[in-house]
């Protein structure tokens, strides 16, 4: 046996890279509290940059709402299991402020209306109820809305993003868009959405892409583009393609995989660096047990060497099948790193619905980890499996991200709901964190 | 409208009869409800039997499949694959029929090899080590799609018609003979009417209720079967279980998956079939016993066809009823111009194709000889793409990257799209999602559509072959349909992925409103 590897202590461990990882770090690391991240960052990749808070309620009905804390109410009060039903909307709000607050900072600015959802541009040529939007997505929001002349461009080699396709979807209600298909500029040939962001940080190209926009630009007030102005320093491009075209640009969210998603991670990284959270980014946990009662001890395989981590208490924020928190076989569902009880919708035939679009969503969506209201999974007996043992995002029960349109709120609320119950904030942390923060409406 | 013969059903039999009468100058018009291989054709097993599956309980299908396997081998080589077969026992499996099969082999004049356990394990490594026999026999896997397509495509050169999403409903008559067929296009709902000479139901598992609709009798059995499919090949060859046929006893190769079934679960009406949760369960641990490791693979998605099983009169279970196929001339039920093909194998489609189209000629008093035993099927390169591994061994050969894969599962690139779209123009079809799937392996990979259903419904889209609204209903129907596949099979990798699949088309496309 070689020796293991001398392990690092911290009082808080959280596992996964998703958004409920990365929100739960920076709450703790807003808080004062000694924390290490270790977790993957595979599935942030496909994520659309928008951020949701809650949109459709109850699913049944498909009611979809204009104000998201009114229906985060109803849905309180529907479903007394839900995550959001665990934390206070004082807190649901507290989160948000400080998450923005921080990619703000971090030159990952977004925008909201505070009471109200937005509804954004998809690439079908819908609309897509969401809560915040990237600040370069803004103008889609409000182009939207007061229906002006607008142009959609797009470019050949970029798959899944046709102007046309949205154009004609919105039409009949939108009678002033038009669209262009432009070369992509330089001699970038590649179809991947980063490959064309990365070009697109070479100011040459962005003068060659301005130059042919302002050639058929007529007199469209605003420009749409898909979701691939700039990887690393978005706003600057985005702002610089203005003023060389001379009105405003708004990019239109694509499919994954995305540039929104490395755009996140990006942000995340550098900020929480600099908060003194220690990160094993791109690192899997292989195993975690609990050593005396104080102690949760986890091995990370990585490609430098092996690791293992002390923690006196365990976040996990790794997500349902596609983040690798939970996985099924022909039989059962099981929760991967702690064999945890997952709450289950029973035989498999009972997994999911006959039509994929059923809108009522498919019951194995609401499998996950059970918690109490201080977020500690449940063990068979209804007792938190651990005394400091927590949860947060996607693998928590009883919810339906994908339908009600609560992806990011679910993880941020929940990961802040989290933190909190670890414990108070160290001492001179938390009046900075609130204050700073501090939701204006 | 009017045409000479009027064949109803665009599966490889009604397809292959087209092509045989085209071939004797004889025109036709071949009406569809759905598109071509909507019924088993397109969702069977793709085995090309050698007979040696029935020669204890059918020696004429033996013989028949026999010839007819070895022919379309000669003819029609672009659309089989000459794996060979292997049959084996397990322990526990009935020791009498182990002994009686090369004899039965040898009586339908088969050639079956018997092999070495170890030998055998050695060839399919992936089989369990409890075999207990082995023999070879020479079967193959034939590609369903591309012999159907290549059929027509020939029938279409010499002046066939095809009718897609015509649905015929009822029939006109007069003096003891149909006069027309009363069709409904199911997709704007109008009514067409069809006069011909003589007509031909080739509707599969539907013919009785064709038959009824001409006011005639046929007694049909409905029987269901399921496949699963997993995410790479398991075998180079064809496996059977040397045992009495039953469910969940062959695995059969198809380019880089394997298919394993089937279940046969007696149904009372032949629509809407579905594999379920439970018959994928039977057939994960049925096979397990062969190949141990059908426990533990991925898999893509499974399928359901209906049988066409013509009733007998003793009841043995739908197993025992004949595989064999049956052309009745309805002049007994006093309808002079009206035959019905059924039941039968895919393997035997030719044969199926050549009787009947020998009648109708009697009928029409055209003295032309068949030609499908001896002329090859030509291959024409619009049709080729439902082969599995075909593009992406193009794609490797001849990569561009200015031309974009939209399917990355199977590797096909925008250009490819394009040229099936202009043929599907050139007969005259409209290219819609569903159409353009059916003529490739879009959405027949691992991703089972998350990606390609969404960038080719862009690229339709983009080219002016859809609207927006359309595209929607489209893209919706063809996910819809996918589902169907994906349902049974959902847990480990593949639940996964449609979870993937469902935060893009739900979650970020809210596709579901
Ligand atoms: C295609 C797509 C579109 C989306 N669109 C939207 C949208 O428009 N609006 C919105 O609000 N939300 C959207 N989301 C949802 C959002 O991005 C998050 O997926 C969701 O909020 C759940 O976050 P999470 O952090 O709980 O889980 P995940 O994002 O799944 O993160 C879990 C992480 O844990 C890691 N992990 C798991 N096990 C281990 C281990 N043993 N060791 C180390 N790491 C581990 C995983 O690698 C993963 O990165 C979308 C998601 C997808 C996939
Ligand atoms: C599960 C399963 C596995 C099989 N495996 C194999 C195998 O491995 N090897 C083998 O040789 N054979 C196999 N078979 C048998 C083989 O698939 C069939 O014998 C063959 O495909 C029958 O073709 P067909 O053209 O006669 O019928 P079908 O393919 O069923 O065609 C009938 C067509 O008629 C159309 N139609 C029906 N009603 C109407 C109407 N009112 N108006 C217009 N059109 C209509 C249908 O839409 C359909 O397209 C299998 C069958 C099944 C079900």
């Amino acid at each position: 046996m070689p020796d293991a590897p001398e392990p690092i202590t911290s009082d808080l461990v959280i596992v996964g890279a998703g958004i409920a990882g990365l929100s739960a770090a920076l709450f703790a690391a807003e808080r004062g509290i000694d924390a290490t991240l270790v977790g993957e960052t595979g599935e942030i990749l496909f994520a659309s940059g928008l951020m949701d808070l809650l949109a459709v309620h109850p699913l049944e009905d498909g009611r979809t709402w204009e104000d998201p804390w009114a229906a985060i109410d109803a849905l309180r009060r529907d479903i007394p299991a839900h995550p959001y039903a665990r934390v206070e909307t004082a807190d649901i709000r507290a989160a948000f402020d400080a998450l923005l607050g921080f990619l703000a900072d971090q030159g990952l600015p977004y925008r909201r209306r505070t009471d109200r959802n937005v509804d954004v541009l998809t690439t079908m040529g819908g609309v897509k109820r969401t809560y915040c939007v990237p600040e370069t997505a803004w103008g889609g929001v409000r182009a939207m809305e007061e229906k002006a002349s607008c142009l959609l461009v797009d470019f050949d080699q970029l798959r899944g993003f046709s102007a046309r396709q949205i154009a004609s979807a919105l039409e009949p209600r939108w009678p002033g868009i038009r669209t262009a298909r432009i070369p992509f500029p330089g001699s970038t040939r590649g179809q991947y959405a980063e490959q064309l962001a990365l070009a697109l940080e070479a100011p040459g190209n962005r003068e060659a892409l301005a130059a042919d926009v302002r050639a058929c630009l007529g007199t469209a007030r605003s420009v749409g583009l898909p979701a691939v102005l700039g990887l690393y320093r978005t706003e600057m491009i985005s702002r610089d393609l203005r003023d060389r075209i001379g009105v405003p640009l708004f990019e239109i969210p694509i499919l994954p995989p995305s540039v929104a998603g490395l755009r996140l991670r990006d942000a995340f990284h550098r900020g929480l660096t600099e908060k003194g959270i220690r990160l094993f980014p791109h690192h899997r946990v292989a195993a975690v047990r609990y050593e005396q009662t104080d102690k949760f001890v986890l091995d990370i395989a990585a490609p430098d060497g092996e690791h293992r981590l002390h923690g006196s208490a365990l976040m996990l924020a790794s997500g349902r099948f596609l983040g690798g928190g939970l996985r099924a076989d022909r039989n059962g569902i099981r929760e991967t790193l702690l064999d945890l009880r997952v709450h289950h919708p029973g035989e498999r035939a009972d997994w999911h619905r006959q039509d994929f679009l059923d809108p009522r969503g498919h019951p194995v969506n609401a499998a996950g980890l059970e918690i109490d209201d201080r977020f500690r999974p449940l063990n068979d007996g209804g007792e938190p499996a651990h005394e400091r043992l927590f949860a947060a995002g996607s693998i928590l029960a009883h919810q339906n991200w994908i339908r009600s349109k609560c992806g990011v709120g679910l993880a941020v609320a929940s990961a802040w709901g989290a933190v909190k119950a670890y414990g108070p904030p160290t001492e001179g942390y938390a009046s900075l964190s609130f204050e700073k923060y501090i939701d204006k409406n | 409208m009017h045409t000479q013969v009027l064949i109803i059903g665009a599966g490889v039999t009604g397809l292959g009869l087209a092509r045989d009468l085209a071939l004797r100058g004889i025109s036709c018009i071949v009406v569809e409800q759905g598109d071509v291989n909507s019924g088993a054709s397109g969702r069977n097993h793709g085995l090309l039997h050698s007979g040696s599956r029935y020669v204890s309980s059918d020696t004429e299908v033996a013989a028949e499949c026999l010839e007819e396997a070895d022919l379309l081998k000669k003819l029609a080589p672009q659309c089989v694959e000459e794996t060979g077969g292997l049959f084996v026992a397990v322990e526990g499996d009935d020791e009498s029929f182990i002994a009686d099969f090369p004899h039965l082999c040898e009586k339908a004049r088969i050639p079956a090899e018997a092999l070495d356990i170890d030998d055998a394990r050695e060839m399919e490594p992936c089989l369990s080590d409890r075999i207990i026999a082995a023999y070879a026999a020479p079967d193959a896997t034939v590609d369903p799609f591309k012999l159907a397509l290549q059929n027509f495509h020939q029938a279409h050169q010499n002046g066939t018609k095809l009718l897609r999403h015509h649905k015929v409903v009822g029939f006109k008559q007069s003096k003891g003979r149909l006069k027309s067929a009363h069709l409904v296009n199911t997709e704007t709902g109008g009514a067409v009417f069809v006069e011909a000479d003589q007509f031909v139901s080739a509707a599969g598992a539907w013919c009785g209720e064709i038959a009824r609709m001409a006011g005639a009798d046929m007694d049909m059995v409905y029987s269901k079967g399921s496949l699963a499919v997993t995410h790479s090949r398991l075998s180079e060859r064809v496996i059977n279980r040397l045992r009495k046929p039953a469910d969940g006893d062959i695995l059969v190769p198809g380019g880089t998956v394997s298919i394993f079934g089937t279940t046969s679960l007696r149904m009372d009406v032949p629509s809407d079939v579905r594999p379920t949760v439970r018959e994928v369960d039977y057939l994960v641990s049925e096979g397990a016993a062969m190949i141990p490791e059908m426990e533990t693979v991925r898999y893509i998605r499974a399928y359901a066809g209906i049988r066409p099983l013509i009733k007998s009169g003793d009841d043995g279970g739908d197993r025992s009823v004949s595989r064999g196929f049956i052309l009745v001339d309805h002049a007994d039920d006093g309808l002079d111009n009206f035959l019905t093909i059924s039941g039968g194998k895919l393997t035997t489609y030719r044969l199926m194709a050549e009787r009947t189209a020998d009648r109708v000629c009697e009928r029409l008093g055209v003295c032309r000889p068949c030609r499908t035993r001896e002329e090859p099927l030509p291959t024409d390169p619009a049709w080729e793409w439902t082969e599995p591994g075909l593009a992406p061994r193009e794609w490797i050969k001849h990569p561009d990257h200015e031309d974009p894969l939209l399917c990355e599962c199977e590797m096909i690139p925008a250009s490819v799209f394009d040229s099936v779209i202009g043929s599907i123009r050139a007969q005259g079809g409209t290219p819609n999602l569903k159409a353009v799937g059916l003529r490739t392996r879009m959405g027949k990979g691992a991703c089972q559509g998350s990606f390609c259903g969404a960038r080719v419904t862009g690229h339709l889209c983009d080219r002016g072959d859809l609207n927006s609204r359309d595209a929607q209903t489209e893209l919706k129907r063809f996910l819809q349909e996918r589902w169907k596949g994906e349902r049974p099979i959902l847990w480990g990798g593949q639940l996964i992925q449609s979870e993937l699949k469902e935060a893009i088309y739900c979650g970020l496309l809210g596709l579901e409103t």
